[in-house]
């Protein structure tokens, strides 16, 4: 392994763990919100309570998405320089508004919730929360429209001189449409995310029948989350497909491991490639359907991989334009396949626990609650599929990923600090685990401890501190 | 002016607001168990900076941003260059933040001991390496041809850099005591302006060499006027805390880190990073640049929010403007 290799392991092991925290800060401030709101209209604690219950579960997760989240705008300096001086001119101004628009509105408000309880009128305080649930979305909009540039580079220029693409348009950059698309399938992903955790950690309550005031409604509201979200996820996901296919052709060959191009196009659901994932041995296809998936239409010519490789090469230059595919091909299959199962449960749980029904049957309830993995396994495959099968490129079409990391930088520099993440993370992840657990668990407060004191009081205790 | 220059500036304003900031949280940080003899007097502690520490910490993240935009070039350099020391940094801002969170979600003594440990180095760490990095951006490190850095760990641990980290180190610690009295009562608050103005006296004979240093290599006369008024300030912050102004004290204090900070970057101009080795390999506001499109496209939204940014956070600083004390704490 070289440093290259290093750097990449890195990149992908600190960006895909920053994302196991961020679609739940970005689902669940929004669905505290919502809970806050409730209470503050209708004046019933249950929804208070509610609030502060997921509140907390927020709060322990909200750190860790903060701090990793650091890590990831250090990187694009450390390991990957020379990838920075290249695209610096276009990529740093989202990565900079992003923080000037959203994380000090996020970090500011956040902290202002925490803590001011008792110190805001109610109406202001409610306001705080609804700050960051906006804060998060927009910065999830600022960070995409920077990926969405390297997955479809438009409004810039090259400049040979210095050797580096310039800003030509900044609307172009903010009006891409890879960028138009992953913003609702990300975010409807992330609500999907915070609707299975609320759900999963109702059912356990319910399973135990236990703070059934607070869990009833919780599991409801998880349940409902769920569902139109993943309507949301299923319309802008067949939408980004069709993206995908125009802009990068590859990527969608890649995710269909289709080697010859074909009209029409069957959709694969499953297959066994030569380990070296260059040849296909066995498959199981459903006629026609890939064909709808990246035209929109039953009989629309999709490209394959080899034919594809042969006009890159004539565009490109000799050199390899395939990604992995196993990779490509099980990524798109497995991020498909659980955020479906997700939703297969949410349905059935739906059903099976309409007009406030409470099936006994352990084996619904221990499926409820393990399906909280689901959407972390589909967002990080999701990921990892995306930044995966734009290689060789990590700008596609204009940079190659083995051009972008840096030159100075040595492979004992690279080993330590993946060394050092790896632990610091995986120690960190235990930590939180266990607390989201044993909070999880915990269940709402009591009535009397939740009801805040009139703001401005003088002399009392605080109603929150660390 | 030209945009180049504008953005100089910006980037010096957004390190000038990181480094007033999070220094006094840091500084508290550090003090942790050097002031809170109890459990409850930690906790007065965490919590006199609890509502504020993730709002400036952001300074930082806009500065990394920022410089990124502005001058991707100086970005790339600096961030690949300083690989070890930036390591270290973020691996203590990440045990800390995290112990801010954590701390108290257990009731244990060992748990609490432990992330009480996060949050001493987690500040302590930053704390002397953004000094020496600071310095070393001033003096200049190795950087070779294509601008990158050819030098090893070793070339940023000179004398020079080492006292900057000890300047950044004493002034967040006299900082953070300051900020600690002015937002404490009762016996916390005896014992942090006691270690103000030791702390402060420390400040005082470090930060004054270092600016003489300074100077001597890369000074003039615009520096020698904020130097002075930078080590001025340090001494009416010190007399402020001996009568019992905390306000004041502060104020003084964050005005000597904001001003040695201004003489720092003014030093630097035009330069953002030169090489040691050929002045020719030097970076400079011109050769590390975005184009004026971006650059003025960046101008226009930081014109907007960074304005919006200092009103709410300004505001935030009044809803929790309460003195704490351990009666505060709930059980
Ligand atoms: C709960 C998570 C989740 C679920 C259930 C789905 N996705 Fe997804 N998908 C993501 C979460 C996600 C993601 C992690 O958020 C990605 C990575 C990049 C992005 O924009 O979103 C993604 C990327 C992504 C891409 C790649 C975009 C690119 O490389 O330019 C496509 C084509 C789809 N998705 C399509 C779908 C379809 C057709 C789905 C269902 C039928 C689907 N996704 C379900
Ligand atoms: C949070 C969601 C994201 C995840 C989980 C993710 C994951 C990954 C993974 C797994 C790789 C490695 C690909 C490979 O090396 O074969 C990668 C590469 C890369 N990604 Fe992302 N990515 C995410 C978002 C982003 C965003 C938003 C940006 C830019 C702002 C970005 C920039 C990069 C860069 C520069 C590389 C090149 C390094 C490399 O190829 O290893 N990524 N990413
Ligand atoms: C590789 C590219 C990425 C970089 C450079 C990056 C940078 C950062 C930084 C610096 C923070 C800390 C902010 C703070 O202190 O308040 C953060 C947190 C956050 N990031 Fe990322 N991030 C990346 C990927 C993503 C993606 C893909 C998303 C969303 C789709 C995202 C959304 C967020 C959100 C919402 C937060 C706030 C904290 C939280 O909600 O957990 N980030 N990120």
């Amino acid at each position: 392994m070289d440093a290259l290799d290093l750097a990449r392991w890195q990149f992908g092991i600190t960006t895909v763990y920053h994302f196991l925290f961020v679609p739940l800060s970005i689902g669940l401030s929004l669905l505290v919100a919502i809970l806050q709101t409730a209470w503050a209209r209708t004046g019933n604690t249950v929804y208070l309570r509610a609030t502060k219950f997921w509140g907390k579960l927020f709060l322990i997760n909200f750190a860790m998405g903060v701090v990793t989240g650091i890590v990831q705008e250090f990187q694009f300096g450390m390991n990957w320089s020379a990838y920075s001086r290249y695209v610096g001119d276009i990529f740093g101004a989202p990565l900079a508004m992003e923080a000037l628009v959203a994380f000090f509105l996020e970090s500011t408000f956040l902290g202002l919730w925490i803590f001011g309880w008792d110190r805001l009128p109610k109406a202001v305080h409610l306001a705080c929360i609804w700050t960051v649930a906006v804060g998060s979305a927009v910065s999830a909009f600022f960070i995409l429209a920077a990926n969405a540039w390297m997955q479809n580079p438009r409004g810039f220029r090259f400049n040979p001189a210095a050797d580096r693409a310039e800003l030509s348009s900044f609307t172009e950059v903010l009006t891409n449409k890879v960028l138009l698309a992953t913003v609702p399938h990300t975010l409807f992903a992330c609500w999907m995310t915070a609707g299975v955790l609320v759900f999963a950690v109702a059912a356990w309550h319910l399973a135990r029948r236990s703070h059934l005031d607070v869990m009833l409604p919780s599991l409801r509201l998880g349940l409902v989350t769920t569902l139109i979200a993943a309507f949301g996820i299923l319309i802008s996901g067949d939408l980004l497909g069709k993206v995908m296919t125009e802009t990068q052709p590859m990527k969608m060959a890649a995710a269909e491991a289709l080697y010859e191009s074909a009209q029409p196009a069957p959709f694969s659901l499953f297959t066994i490639g030569t380990l070296s994932g260059t040849e296909p041995v066995i498959t199981l296809d459903v006629p026609r359907v890939l064909s709808f998936v990246a035209t929109g239409s039953l009989d629309g010519r999709v490209e394959g991989i080899n034919d594809l490789q042969r006009e890159y090469v004539q565009k490109y230059g000799p050199g390899d334009y395939r990604p992995y595919i196993p990779i490509a091909y099980w990524g798109f299959r497995l991020m498909m396949g659980f955020g479906f199962l997700a939703m297969i449960v949410a349905v059935v749980l739906l059903w099976l626990t309409r007009k406030g029904r409470l099936p006994d049957r352990p084996w619904l309830w221990r499926i409820a609650v393990l399906s909280v993995v689901l959407p972390f396994l589909a967002n990080s495959f999701g990921w990892i599929f995306t930044e995966m099968a734009r290689q060789p490129w990590v700008v596609f079409g204009l940079l190659r990923t083995a051009d972008g990391v840096s030159p100075a930088v040595g492979i004992g520099a690279v080993i330590t600090s993946l060394v050092v993440f790896t632990v610091v993370y995986g120690v960190l992840a235990v930590v939180e685990a266990g607390l989201m657990i044993k909070y999880a668990k915990a269940g709402p407060p009591a009535e009397a401890d939740v009801v805040p004191a009139e703001p401005g009081e003088e002399g009392g205790t605080l109603s929150f501190a660390y | 002016m030209e945009l180049t220059d504008v953005w100089f500036v910006a980037i010096a304003v957004l390190f000038l607001g990181y480094f007033v900031l999070e220094g006094f949280d840091f500084g508290v940080g550090i003090l942790l168990p050097v002031l809170g003899r109890s459990d409850a007097e930690r906790r007065v502690m965490i919590n006199t900076i609890g509502p504020v520490w993730d709002g400036n910490e952001v300074w930082l993240i806009t500065a990394g941003g920022a410089m990124f935009a502005a001058f991707p070039e100086w970005y790339a350099s600096l961030f690949s260059g300083f690989y070890l020391p930036l390591l270290l940094i973020l691996v203590a801002l990440i045990v800390r933040g995290v112990a801010f969170e954590y701390r108290g979600t257990r009731d244990s003594a060992a748990w609490r001991a432990r992330w009480d440990a996060a949050i001493f180095f987690g500040s302590l760490i930053p704390a002397v390496l953004w000094g020496v990095a600071l310095a070393n951006i001033v003096r200049g490190v190795p950087l070779g041809p294509g601008h990158h850095f050819t030098g090893t760990v070793l070339d940023l641990l000179n004398p020079y850099a080492l006292l900057g980290g000890a300047v950044t180190l004493t002034l967040f610690l006299a900082h953070g005591a300051v900020f600690l009295a002015l937002k404490t009562v009762g016996e916390i608050r005896e014992r942090a302006r006691t270690v103000a103005a030791r702390a402060g006296t420390a400040a005082l004979v470090v930060t004054a060499g270092f600016l003489i240093w300074t100077q001597v290599r890369h000074g003039h006369a615009v520096t020698w006027v904020l130097a002075a008024i930078a080590v001025a300030a340090l001494v009416a912050a010190l007399s402020a805390n001996r009568v019992g102004r905390e306000g004041w004290a502060f104020t003084f204090s964050a005005v000597t880190i904001g001003l040695t900070v201004v003489a720092l970057f003014t030093a630097l101009y035009p330069d953002v990073l030169p090489s040691t080795v050929d002045p020719a390999h030097s970076l400079t506001t011109v050769n590390a640049a975005a184009t004026p499109k971006t650059l003025g496209i960046m101008t226009w939204v930081a014109v907007i929010f960074l304005p919006l940014v200092l009103a709410y956070q300004a505001w935030t600083y009044w809803v929790f403007r309460r003195r704490i004390g351990v009666q505060h704490i709930p059980g």
